[in-house]
């Protein structure tokens, strides 16, 4: 009628397919290009005619890797995506074909047998695309890969070995360095660790992976090194030699809070920078300050090592004062800490009560003294030192005590032996037996908790490295025994980490933390972390409380 | 192939047993290792043309059938050997190209009986085997044949001529073979087409293949109303479709023929 739609509607006829029978068979079908049904055309042609239906692979036991020759080792688990490619790489000529699907069939893990089943397509006769199934079978061999077969010879072989050494008498360095190397992992490709008299090895089977241990030292000690080779063996035919690596480390022995002496041409070159220095930062320079005038100056390695000086004095000399009076002027901020000028009456701990030799001496801690307070600082008046440095300046005023911090021993004291809410992680490292004695062992102890200690009190060191919680601390009576209003400096809660236990039993621990926010978890262990965080505080929402959602973050 | 060859002689024993049964059965034969019939030799009610060259085991398969009732003639047009794929005829006539020299002309005129117009025509498309296929009453053609080649074939032929593509090729004389009792057609052909040709033809179709799978059914199959001749590639499968389409075998009924549609029957002009 008025449509003009129905009009513009084609005629188009509609093609039935209609069924012929198979020329081999007689088999009533749907034609095709070879006109032949499916099961005939099989049977006449077999596209799997020229692949290879039986495959050996070897694989090493000890690393569980499958050889790709001619020389790579691939890992991976029975069954996975990994061992699939390589299966599928394997084979020879399946670039003729076109692969459609592959996947394994089952066989039991100790039969030394892969079955992949693989479907193909190819074209045969008059343009008609074939597609089959068939099985692959692969035989597999153990074979010990090079590297597995070098570690079963001789299992303490390493390729390059770092010597890292300080030539003082204490360890503060290394239990800083420790934590440092393993907040960056800059350890983890390392084969053994050896904790020698003055330092600690570390051997590696790679000459690059040394290299790298010592680019990361370089960038938070000050050191020098030299490195050398050793040669090993030597193969005349193909002209391949193997050595041994060597790389001497030595770190700088000057350390914080060591009163220095400088030599007369360094304190020329650092113009005029009075005689005595403490150091108050050791990272990849030295930060040396000088407590009369509150000028500083930075020391690089290399600066160092041209003139290479020794500490006058170490924390080990350190003495405490009691302080008696404070003439303190206002506050500078000198390198980024804040130090003030003051004029202070101080007297040693051990002559309070029963003399009155008292020291009236300059101090760069005023803003942190107070009367009655305890400092420690070193006791110029009575120390004998034997420094050359020193000897060769005319005419040199020392003055009797240079303090350096304050002292929380006091206060320390009520709460030695309660344990800390946080700890530390430490390396594995094998210890020479003949240095372990018991002395050495005590001493270490000692040394270790002041190092404790050193970290509660400064926080830009803890900034540096990684704390964390300990699961199996009590809160216990602190607060109930804090009756003064001084408490000894800790390291504040939500800066420390929670550490990774991926069993399930560790989600009942992260529940009493739920309370705890989001600047809880640090970059440190990055997206997994945080997926802990999304999972704590889903269960959060189930467990009722009323949030609604995921809190972003 | 030449174990095959010898098979191909094994159908001789089976004409004989199908003599006894009083039909003629499908042949198989070979010219020069080609299982192509259909190019090399033209069979009609009223006689066949055989390509001259090859063994005379080709010639001798068509005399043993045909030489009892109609002429087995050699012959070649234009110098070539393809005369199934170059001429065109039933009963009535028999078409030539130009190319066709007038000694050849002269040879057919000469061995057909007189009662078959032979006529060279000047058309385009000079393989006129390909172009055109027809029975005693009915011709299709290819789409863009001439007018005039038409009427000629009308006339010559006495034939109604249509017009037709074969499951989408124009070449219907390459892909159908019908005689005045059946017909078989390409095997891709949709039933609607298979219907619509039928009804044209007023015989029975089927769609199949020839010599193995092989689409091109003219060139592999030649049939008359009571002979067939294919090539030796031929299944038995495809053997059985066409002696069941084109009748070869009434007294035995096959499963096939119960499959077939039923043909329909227009007014007879």
């Amino acid at each position: 009628m008025g449509d003009g739609m129905a009009v513009a509607d084609m005629f188009t006829v509609n093609h039935t397919v209609g069924r012929v029978l198979c020329c081999m068979c007689g088999v009533s079908m749907t034609p095709n290009a070879a006109n032949m049904c499916v099961a005939c055309l099989r049977s006449q042609v077999d596209i799997t005619e020229e692949l290879q239906k039986h495959v050996t692979i070897l694989y090493c036991p000890e690393c569980e890797r499958y050889l790709q020759p001619p020389r790579t080792w691939v890992k991976a688990q029975l069954e996975s995506k990994e061992l699939l490619t390589f299966c599928i790489k394997r084979l020879k000529n399946l670039q003729k074909v076109r692969l459609v699907d592959a996947g394994f069939i089952w066989t039991e893990p100790h039969s030394k047998r892969l079955k992949v089943k693989l479907k193909i397509q190819k074209e045969v006769v008059n343009g008609a695309i074939l597609e089959q199934g068939y099985v692959v079978e692969y035989t597999v061999d153990d074979h010990m890969c090079d590297k597995c077969t070098r570690i079963a010879a001789n299992p303490d072989q390493w390729i390059a070995k770092v010597q890292l050494r300080q030539k003082v008498d204490h360890k503060r360095t290394f239990f800083f360095l420790e934590q440092l190397i393993i907040k960056h992992q800059a350890s983890a490709q390392c084969i053994n660790i050896k904790q020698m008299h003055d330092g600690v090895d570390f051997y590696f089977s790679n000459r690059s992976h040394a290299i790298k241990l010592v680019d990361f030292l370089n960038n938070v000690v000050p050191i020098k090194f030299r490195n050398d080779k050793q040669l090993v063996s030597h193969d005349t035919h193909s002209n391949t030699y193997n050595y041994k690596f060597t790389f001497s480390v030595e770190i700088c022995p000057i350390c914080r809070e060591d009163l220095i002496c400088l030599p007369q041409k360094v304190a020329a070159s650092l113009g005029n920078l009075g005689p005595l220095v403490l150091c108050m930062r050791v990272s990849n320079n030295l930060l040396l300050l000088d407590p009369n005038t509150l000028r500083y100056a930075y020391h690089d390695s290399n600066q160092y090592w041209r003139v290479p000086y020794k500490a006058l004095l170490t924390y080990k000399q350190l003495i405490e004062y009691v302080v008696l009076d404070v003439e303190a002027e206002p506050a500078v901020t000198v390198a980024g800490m804040r130090f003030s000028m003051a004029h202070v009456q101080v007297a040693r701990v051990v002559d309070f009560g029963k003399n009155d030799n008292i020291f009236n001496v300059r101090t760069h801690l005023g803003h942190l003294l107070n009367p009655g307070d305890h400092a420690l600082g070193y006791h110029l008046f009575g120390a004998n030192t034997n420094d050359m440095e020193l000897d060769k300046y005319k005419g040199l005023d020392l003055p009797e005590v240079v303090l350096v911090k304050k002292s929380y021993e006091e206060t320390r004291q009520r709460r030695r032996g309660r344990s800390r809410p946080w700890k530390l992680k430490s390396l594995a490292m094998d210890v020479d037996p003949a240095a372990a004695t018991k002395q050495e062992e005590q001493k270490r102890a000692v040394e270790y908790e002041k190092f404790l200690e050193e970290l509660e009190e400064d926080p830009e060191m803890r900034s540096k490295i990684a704390l964390y919680k300990d699961p199996n601390y009590v809160p216990g009576s602190e607060t109930a025994s804090m009756v003064d209003g001084e408490q000894p400096p800790s390291v504040p809660l939500d800066e420390l980490l929670m550490d990774l236990r991926l069993e399930a039993d560790s989600r009942a621990d992260s529940e009493e933390d739920v309370d705890m926010d989001e600047d809880y978890l640090q970059t440190f262990s990055g997206t997994v972390l945080s997926f802990w965080s999304c999972r704590i505080r889903i269960h959060a929402t189930e467990a009722g409380r009323g949030r609604c959602g995921l809190a972003t973050g | 192939m030449a174990t095959s060859k010898f098979f191909c002689m094994g159908p001789v024993g089976y004409r004989n047993v199908a003599k006894l049964l009083g039909g003629e059965l499908a042949s198989w034969a070979q010219f020069e290792n080609s299982s192509e019939i259909g190019v090399f030799s033209k069979l009609t009610n009223s006689y066949c043309l055989v390509a001259i060259g090859g063994a005379e085991n080709f010639y001798s398969t068509f005399e043993a059938e045909l030489s009892d009732y109609i002429p087995v003639v050699k012959a070649s047009i234009a110098g070539t050997r393809v005369i199934g794929r170059m001429c065109v005829g039933n009963k009535k006539g028999l078409l030539l190209p130009n190319s066709t020299t007038d000694q050849e002309l002269l040879h057919l005129r000469n061995s057909l009986p007189d009662s078959v117009v032979v006529q060279r025509i000047d058309e385009r498309l000079s393989a006129l085997g390909n172009c055109v296929t027809c029975n005693d009453y009915v011709a299709l053609i290819h789409t863009d044949l001439d007018k005039e080649t038409e009427e000629l074939i009308a006339d010559v032929l006495g034939v109604e001529v249509f017009r037709q593509t074969i499951a989408g090729n124009i070449l219907v004389g390459s892909y159908s073979v019908f005689s005045n009792r059946g017909g078989l057609v390409h095997p891709h052909t949709s039933i609607e087409d298979l219907d619509e040709l039928s009804s044209l033809l007023q015989v029975p179709l089927v769609a199949g293949t020839v010599n193995r799978g092989s689409e091109v059914v003219g060139a592999g199959l030649v049939v008359n109303d009571w002979a067939a001749f294919t090539g030796i590639d031929t299944t038995a499968t495809e053997l059985s479709v066409i002696e069941s389409v084109f009748k070869l075998r009434e007294a035995q009924p096959s499963a096939i023929v119960n499959e077939m549609r039923a043909s329909l029957i227009d007014s007879m002009t």
